[in-house]
C-alpha cells in the first residue's frame, strides 16, 4: 500500500486465528491503521493477497460487512447525535443486536446517553465507538487504539470486555501503540514498523527469547584484576561486561537458563560473593525499542530466533 | 502471566454475552431507521430549521404585505397566489440541496460515511435512506408552508385539481431530485467548510436571481437564461401546477435534465472519506 510515493505498508504478511485477540503494535506511522482498513474494505491493496474469514474486502464486501464490527480510530457519529441514538441506530442495521442497555451498563455510557456526540469526552467516544462494534454481535471485531485517550479504570473495563468477547468465540484484531496493552490481552502480537512486519509471537515469546538479556552483579569484596575478561571468558565472546566500580558489574549479551548459574560459578571461582545478582527481565518495550530502534537487513535477521512455532491456544492472559 | 488457554470446539462452548450472531437487518428496514435517523437530525439542526421553514414564511408573509401595501397584482393573480409556489418551490430547494449538501459533507468529515460503509448498510441503502429523509422533511415543510399560505388567503387553482396535484408532485418529485443530485456533488467534492459556504452561497443566489419566488417572465432579458437553471424551471413548474393548473413539461424535463446530469457527475466524484 502507498500513498502517493510513499510506501505505507509493503510485504506484510500475517494470519490471525479465529476466535484470539491479536495486536498490530507499531510506532506511530507504522502503518497499523492502513493494515486495518484494508482488511476492512476501505482500501484497496495494490498488490497481494488479503482474505477476511475467508472473503475478498472487496469482491466479497456485501457478505462481509455483516459480520465483521469497526471500531473507527476517531469520528464516525453525527455531531449532534445522542451517544445512546447512535447506538441504537447502529444496532437497528443488524439482525440480531446486543442489547443496547446491556452494552451502555457495561461500557458506563449510561450517564452520557443523552449526550450529543460533539460533547463527549475522548474517552466516551471511545468507549461509544466500541460498543457500535460490537453491537451486530460480529464474528471479528477490528479496533483501532480502542484505549487511547482513556483514563485507566475505562481502559481496565474495556481490557475486560475485549477479553469476555474473546471467550465467547469472537476475534479481535486491534492496533496499539501500549506496550502493555499488547501483553496484557494479545495472543499473539505482530509488530510492525514502517510498513513492515518485523516480530510476531505470542508476548511470552516476544519478551522470553530474547536476543540479550542484561545481568546486574554486585558483590561483597572488590573484584580481583582482570575480573570483566575473565567473566567474558566465561559466558561467551558475544557478552559485553561493563565494571561500574569495584564490586559492581553489568553484563549484557546472549542469555539462557545456565547463564546465572556460570556467574555464580564464576564468583565461587573468584572468591566473591554475589549480593545482587538480577536477570533483567525484557519487557515488550524493550523488545520493540530493540527491533525498531537500529537498522535492519532482511527479515530474517529480524525474527527473533527463538520463536516456538505459532501456537494459536497460547497466551491467554490471567 | 500467560497460561495455555484450553481449545473448547465451538459448539461446545455455552452461549455468552457476545457470541457471534452476525447478520444485516434486511434492506427494507435498514432503510427506514437511516431515513428515520437522518429525518430526525435534519429538523434537530437549528440552521436547517431556519432554512427549510422560517426562510420560506417570511419570504411569504413579506412577499404578501409589501405588494398588498404597493396594491399590485402579478399578471392578473393575487400576489398570494403568484407567490406560495415559489415559496414551496424555495423550500423544496433549501432542503434538496443546501441543507443535504452541508449535512452529507459534514458526514464525510466526521467519519459518518465511512463508519456506515463498514454496517451492513450498502451504499445504495445509504443514497435511499437519504432520500427518504429528504422526502420525509420536504413534505413536512410543505403542510406547514401550504397551511400557513392557507390561512394568509392562498387559492391555489381550482381549475382542473388532478391536473394541479400530477403537476405538483412531478415539479415537487423532479426538484427535489435535481437540487440533491448537485447538492451531493458539491458534499462529495468539496471539504465540509467549502460546502457549507458554497451552498448557502447558491441558494442566496438562487432565491434572489434564480427564478424561484419570482416568475422567470419579471427577470426581464435574464429570464430566458434563467428557466433553464434548476431553480427557474422548478418555480415555473410549481406555479404552471397551482397557478395554471397546468404540467409545465419543458420545465420538467430541463429538472430532470439536472437530475441526470448531476447524478452521472456526483457518481463520477463522489469521495465517501
Amino acid at each position: 500500500m502507498a500513498y502517493g510515493d510513499k510506501v505505507a505498508v509493503d510485504g506484510l504478511s500475517l494470519e490471525v486465528t479465529r476466535g484470539s485477540i491479536t495486536a498490530v503494535l507499531g510506532p506511530n506511522g507504522a502503518g497499523k491503521t492502513t493494515t486495518l482498513e484494508t482488511c476492512e474494505g476501505y482500501r484497496v491493496a495494490q498488490r497481494g493477497t488479503v482474505r477476511v474469514l475467508g472473503l475478498d474486502p472487496q469482491r466479497d464486501r456485501a457478505q462481509l460487512l455483516p459480520r465483521i464490527g469497526v471500531m473507527l480510530q476517531s469520528g464516525g457519529a453525527w455531531s449532534g447525535v445522542r451517544a445512546v441514538e447512535m447506538l441504537e441506530h447502529m444496532a437497528s442495521l443488524h439482525a440480531h443486536p446486543l442489547d443496547t442497555g446491556m452494552l451502555v451498563d457495561r461500557l458506563g455510557l449510561a450517564d452520557c446517553g443523552r449526550t450529543p456526540y460533539r460533547r463527549l469526552s475522548g474517552g466516551q467516544k471511545q468507549r461509544l465507538g466500541l460498543a457500535i462494534a460490537l453491537v451486530g454481535r460480529p464474528e471479528l471485531v477490528f479496533v483501532d487504539e480502542p484505549t487511547a485517550g482513556m483514563d485507566p479504570q475505562a481502559r481496565r473495563t474495556t481490557w475486560a470486555i475485549l477479553e469476555e468477547v474473546r471467550a465467547d468465540g469472537v476475534t479481535v484484531v486491534l492496533t496499539t501503540h501500549h506496550m502493555d496493552e499488547a501483553e496484557h490481552l494479545a495472543d499473539r502480537i505482530h509488530i510492525i514498523d514502517r510498513g513492515t512486519l518485523i516480530a510476531s509471537g505470542t508476548p511470552a515469546e516476544l519478551t522470553r527469547g530474547g536476543r540479550s538479556a542484561t545481568i546486574r552483579l554486585v558483590v561483597n569484596r572488590p573484584f580481583p584484576d582482570g575480573a570483566p575478561e575473565s567473566l567474558r571468558a566465561e559466558l561467551g565472546p558475544l557478552t559485553e561486561v561493563r565494571q561500574l566500580d569495584e564490586v559492581s558489574m553489568l553484563i549484557h549479551g546472549p542469555a539462557d537458563a545456565s547463564t546465572l548459574g556460570r556467574v555464580s560459578r564464576w564468583c565461587e571461582e573468584h572468591g566473591v560473593l554475589p549480593q545482587t545478582l538480577t536477570l533483567g527481565q525484557r519487557t515488550l518495550e524493550d523488545v520493540f525499542l530493540e527491533l525498531t530502534g537500529r537498522e535492519l537487513e532482511t527479515p530474517d535477521d529480524v525474527l527473533l530466533p527463538r520463536f516456538a512455532p505459532p501456537n494459536n491456544a497460547a497466551g491467554s492472559p490471567s | 502471566m500467560t497460561t495455555p488457554r484450553e481449545a473448547v470446539p465451538a459448539g461446545a462452548r455455552p452461549a455468552g454475552t457476545f457470541t457471534p450472531a452476525p447478520g444485516g437487518a434486511g434492506l427494507g428496514p435498514m432503510v427506514r431507521a437511516q431515513a428515520r435517523m437522518e429525518a430526525r437530525l435534519l429538523l434537530r439542526n437549528g440552521e436547517q430549521l431556519l432554512l427549510a421553514i422560517v426562510i420560506p414564511v417570511i419570504v411569504l408573509l413579506g412577499g404578501v404585505a409589501a405588494a398588498g401595501r404597493l396594491g399590485s397584482t402579478f399578471e392578473g393573480h393575487a400576489p398570494v397566489d403568484l407567490l406560495t409556489p415559489g415559496v414551496l418551490a424555495l423550500a423544496v430547494m433549501s432542503t434538496s440541496f443546501t441543507s443535504v449538501a452541508i449535512a452529507t459533507g459534514f458526514e464525510r468529515r466526521y467519519g459518518v460515511i465511512k463508519l456506515l460503509g463498514a454496517s451492513p448498510l450498502p451504499r445504495h441503502g445509504l443514497l435511499l435512506g437519504k432520500v427518504l429523509a429528504l422526502l420525509i422533511v420536504v413534505a413536512l415543510q410543505l403542510v406547514v408552508l401550504v397551511a400557513v399560505a392557507l390561512a394568509v388567503g392562498w387559492q391555489p387553482s381550482t381549475a382542473d385539481p388532478p391536473r394541479t396535484v400530477v403537476g405538483l408532485l412531478l415539479a415537487v418529485g423532479l426538484g427535489t431530485a435535481a437540487f440533491a443530485s448537485l447538492g451531493l456533488l458539491v458534499a462529495g467534492a468539496l471539504r465540509a467548510e467549502a460546502t457549507l459556504a458554497l451552498a448557502n452561497l447558491v441558494y442566496l443566489l438562487l432565491m434572489a436571481g434564480g427564478g424561484v419566488v419570482l416568475p422567470t417572465s419579471t427577470y426581464g432579458a435574464a429570464g430566458g437564461l434563467i428557466q433553464w437553471l434548476p431553480s427557474g424551471a422548478l418555480g415555473e413548474a410549481m406555479r404552471s401546477a397551482l397557478v395554471d393548473a397546468d404540467i409545465d413539461v419543458r420545465s420538467l424535463l430541463v429538472l430532470a435534465a439536472w437530475a441526470v446530469v448531476g447524478a452521472l457527475l456526483t457518481a463520477k466524484t463522489f469521495r465517501w472519506e
